[in-house]
């Protein structure tokens, strides 16, 4: 094609150019194949990618107020409040691990969990609406890197803390570290028909203050288990300022660091029949109780982990040392064996550490800074190579061995990415049934990839095709993210997913999913008034609110009940009020209510803050508060 | 006048007359009997559909008009229609949709009787199902007429929009809007029972006039041999 050949040249494109061109153009109208959900960071938010147009479809607001969705601004704002840490509001979280529910070790496409490390809380996202019904704040432990991932059927959501201290943050001199400092894992407990998380059913376990930092559910053969890993064994306590070794000397000193192995279905027996203390109010398992009722067992892993990853069919986790160049995989039947043989040895605190050699499957040399890992349907395994930096694709033994041509447990080939990539993600590539296709990394640096924007550079996002097997990954498309530092991600096959057009009736509240009697719908709007306090019934719809005059008196509350009585898709309408911070999303059918209180006299002007229709600039009315 | 119920139902058929030439009897009753089961289906179905199209919805919106109500994007329809200040469609023939049902049921009943009146009033009891597909599309038409004519000058774009009819059957075009009415599976079941009750008809005459006429000669003959006729039917 000349026309082709000729923007080629014009634009200085190679055939490989074109050809990744060609397999991400997403023509308008058309939808992406798959649906990445990405952590924000410290955005506090999970990003809504398509794949493989790598376009940004929508950006969630989690643990950080968001006004165009209202989030924090009249709606949500109890949500927001579930998460306050000592009573103090939070907002803004650090967004690490994003989790899909599961049915049978596959995504389900029904909800999203999400952690907050800075405060140790979980986030539970509703996939109907693609909006936040929840945070818990975990009483125990105020970092939790270690979450969330689920187990099989998201019975439990798993959140591990990382950086050691006294449970329930109480002061301790660092002196104390290894006596008072502790460590953590919480189960929480998800009630899937509520679609919330069941506090009084969680618990958590508490294990020494070695940093755990992350976890994986065991899945098929090893349902039931919980693997995580640790840095700082060590023990290491800093004080750079006297002298003493800094944290990033001192938790890499051993070759060794723990992998932790955790018999979840036991666990959970051992905390139902009541075997555990509480702290904060939470039920914890002791040390002691885990070690004595065989919970928990530990395994030599290569120093400074940064990834425990569980294979499809859940026969191997791998381990990436992150300051070796090596991945080692573990057996879960060798551990099994390992645990029947008796091959163990205490550590300090009395857990059980089995025999390294006894428990390991391989070793494969992958690169240099190896981080995470995932899986395709290949039989290959994908690990990030932070310092590369690239991505190492090499092959499973076992039964995945005859799915490729090369070798078991062999480095194949690489790619480079750019630049020092963190997580990577591949089509449902930690599921029971991952698809590959696609993998994305995720770069923490982008340096020179775009143009210049300033001191603060976004994160790079690079799609890479893994469709053909051998060395073939190519580089296809880099999605620059300017919104905070993303993780970790998950990426769902788009038609998994079955959100709602708009909400199923009017007067729908999304925070309990169903309809609230109280909302006012067409013919029942009106403001009523008792003593001080005003209650406005009022519906919106294209082009305008009823009431469009609100009559107060100095000193009142006002509460505004709103229903967005619309059905067409897309027809949404905010609800802006000047002088008190307010801003609704109110999505067709959608009832939300907020309270002014001790309003001031004053002629304020509300309007519709999205572009609803034609005549949206006159969708507007007054507040309108007489003095006293 | 003294009302002959038999004059009505005109002369019944002999036995051994239906037991020779039954389907020549049969036919009418069967090909009525189809008109009423299509007039009575076509309650159930839509009798007149309009299609939107404009650039905002790629799915297009529609409203399905029944005997007796309306479904489809009618809540967006009237919203789009308050800004040209049309009234909402619920107000459009409000005594026609609140008697249809029963309207209809009473054609049924009707053309029913046609099948046991065996003279000239049979056309009288079929003449309701042949007009109605056109009495309802007459109808239609004046609500569009008045709906499209009748705005409210104080709405948002009175001043753009000038007072319009909708088409009936066919393309329309208005703002950014295309129109496109069609006739529903009801309305075409309405028409199919309008003709099959001509052919009914025709049909009927066919079988019943001969006797008919023989029962006018019969009651001729009788009247001449007798006292001066009563009275003198009807004639065609």
């Amino acid at each position: 094609m000349p026309a082709l050949q000729a923007i080629a040249k014009e634009r200085n494109l190679t055939p490989d150019d074109l050809i990744a061109a060609a397999k991400t153009y997403t023509p308008s109208g058309r939808h992406d194949d798959y649906i990445q959900f990405a952590s924000g960071g410290h955005g506090g938010q999970v990003l809504v990618i398509g794949l493989p147009s790598m376009r940004l479809l929508k950006m969630i607001a989690v643990f950080t107020p968001e006004p165009w969705q209202g989030y924090g601004y009249g709606v949500g704002n109890d949500i927001l409040a579930e998460g306050k840490v000592d009573g103090r509001d939070i907002t803004w979280g650090d967004t690490h691990h994003p989790a899909l529910s599961e049915t049978g070790g596959d995504y389900d496409g029904q909800f999203l969990f999400i952690n907050d490390k800075a405060n140790a809380r979980i986030a539970v996202i509703d996939l109907r609406d693609f909006e936040t019904k929840q945070i818990v704040k975990n009483p125990l432990s105020l970092s939790d890197h270690g979450g969330s991932f689920v187990t099989p059927n998201t019975e439990w959501i798993i959140e591990g803390g990382q950086y050691g201290h006294p449970l329930g943050w109480k002061y301790a001199p660092i002196e104390e570290y290894n006596e008072k400092y502790r460590g953590m894992v919480t189960f929480w407990k998800f009630d899937r028909a509520k679609g919330r998380i069941d506090q009084s059913k969680s618990f958590a376990m508490e294990l020494p203050p070695y940093w755990q930092d992350l976890f994986d559910a065991g899945k098929k053969v090893s349902e039931g288990w919980v693997f995580g890993n640790s840095i700082n064994t060590e023990l290491a306590t800093g004080g750079i300022e006297s002298g003493k070794a800094p944290f990033e000397a001192g938790v890499s000193q051993r070759d060794n660091d723990y992998m932790h192995v955790i018999n979840l279905k036991k666990a959970a027996q051992i905390a139902a029949a009541g075997k555990t203390k509480q702290i904060e109010g939470f039920p914890v398992i002791e040390l002691t109780t885990s070690i004595a009722e065989q919970l928990l067992y530990f395994i030599p892993e290569p120093k400074s982990p940064h990834g425990v990853d569980v294979t499809p069919g859940g026969e191997f986790i791998v381990i990436s040392g992150k300051l070796d160049p090596h991945v080692s995989i573990y057996s879960f039947a060798k551990i099994q064996a390992t645990i029947a043989a008796k091959k163990f040895t205490p550590d300090q605190y009395g857990v059980p550490v089995l025999d390294f050699d006894s428990c390991v499957e391989a070793r494969v040399e992958v690169g240099l800074g190896p981080l995470h890992t995932q899986f395709d349907d290949l039989g290959y395994a994908y690990t990030s190579l932070f310092l590369e930096p690239a991505v190492a694709r090499w092959t499973l033994g076992g039964d995945y061995g005859s799915k490729n041509p090369e070798p078991d447990w062999t480095l194949v080939g690489k790619i480079n990415t750019h630049y020092n990539i963190g997580h990577l993600a591949v089509a449902e590539g930690d599921t029971v049934s991952p698809d590959g296709k696609y993998l994305v990394a995720m770069n923490k640096w982008a340096i020179d990839r775009f143009a210049p924007v300033g001191p603060l550079l976004p994160q790079n996002f690079q799609l890479i095709d893994i469709d053909r097997p051998g060395d073939t990954m190519q580089l296809l498309y880099d999605m620059p993210i300017g919104v905070g530092e993303p993780h970790y991600a998950q990426i769902i096959k788009a038609d998994k997913l079955k959100p709602w057009s708009v909400y199923p009736e009017i007067g729908w509240d999304p925070h309990t999913q169903s309809v609230d009697p109280k909302a006012p719908v067409s013919g029942t709007e009106r403001i009523e008034r008792n003593g001080n306090k005003v209650d406005v019934y009022m519906t919106a719809v294209r082009s305008h609110f009823n009431p469009e005059h609100v009559n107060a008196k100095e000193g009142d509350t006002v509460t505004f009940h709103i229903t967005n009585i619309e059905r067409a898709e897309d027809a949404t309408h905010g609800f802006a009020l000047p002088a008190y911070n307010v801003n609704l999303s109110l999505e067709p059918g959608e009832y939300a209510h907020f309270e002014v209180k001790d309003v001031k006299a004053g002629t304020y002007p509300f309007y519709c803050s999205e572009f609803c229709s034609a005549l949206h600039l006159e969708m507007m009315g007054y507040l309108l508060v007489e003095p006293r | 006048m003294n009302l002959d119920l038999t004059k009505i139902v005109g002369p019944r058929v002999p036995a051994e007359e239906l037991q020779r030439r039954g389907l020549r009897y049969a036919l009418p009753t069967l090909v009525l009997t189809l008109a009423r089961l299509a007039l009575l289906c076509s309650i159930f179905l839509p009798y007149w559909q309009l299609d939107l199209k404009a650039p905002q919805y790629p799915r297009g919106l529609n409203v399905t008009t029944y005997v007796n109500h309306v479904t489809g994007d009618v809540r967006e329809v009237d919203s789009l229609n308050h800004y040209i200040g049309m009234r909402p469609l619920a107000d459009a023939a409000q005594l026609e949709r609140s008697i249809a049902i029963v309207a209809l049921i009473t054609l049924v009943l009707l053309v029913e009787g046609v099948a046991f009146i065996h003279s000239k009033w049979a056309v009288l009891f079929a003449l309701p199902a042949i007009l109605y597909p056109g009495i309802f599309l007459a109808d239609l038409y004046y609500w569009l007429r008045s709906f499209g004519n009748n705005l409210d000058p104080t709405a948002a774009m009175s001043n753009s929009v000038k007072p319009f009819t909708p088409p009936l059957l066919g393309h329309g075009k208005i703002g950014q809007f295309e129109s496109h009415a069609t006739m529903g599976t009801g309305l075409h079941l309405a028409i199919a029972c309008s003709v099959l009750v001509v052919v009914g008809l025709v049909l009927h005459r066919r079988a019943y006039r001969p006797l008919y006429e023989a029962a006018r000669q019969a009651a001729k003959a009788k009247g001449a041999a007798g006292a001066k006729a009563e009275s003198r039917e009807v004639s065609a």
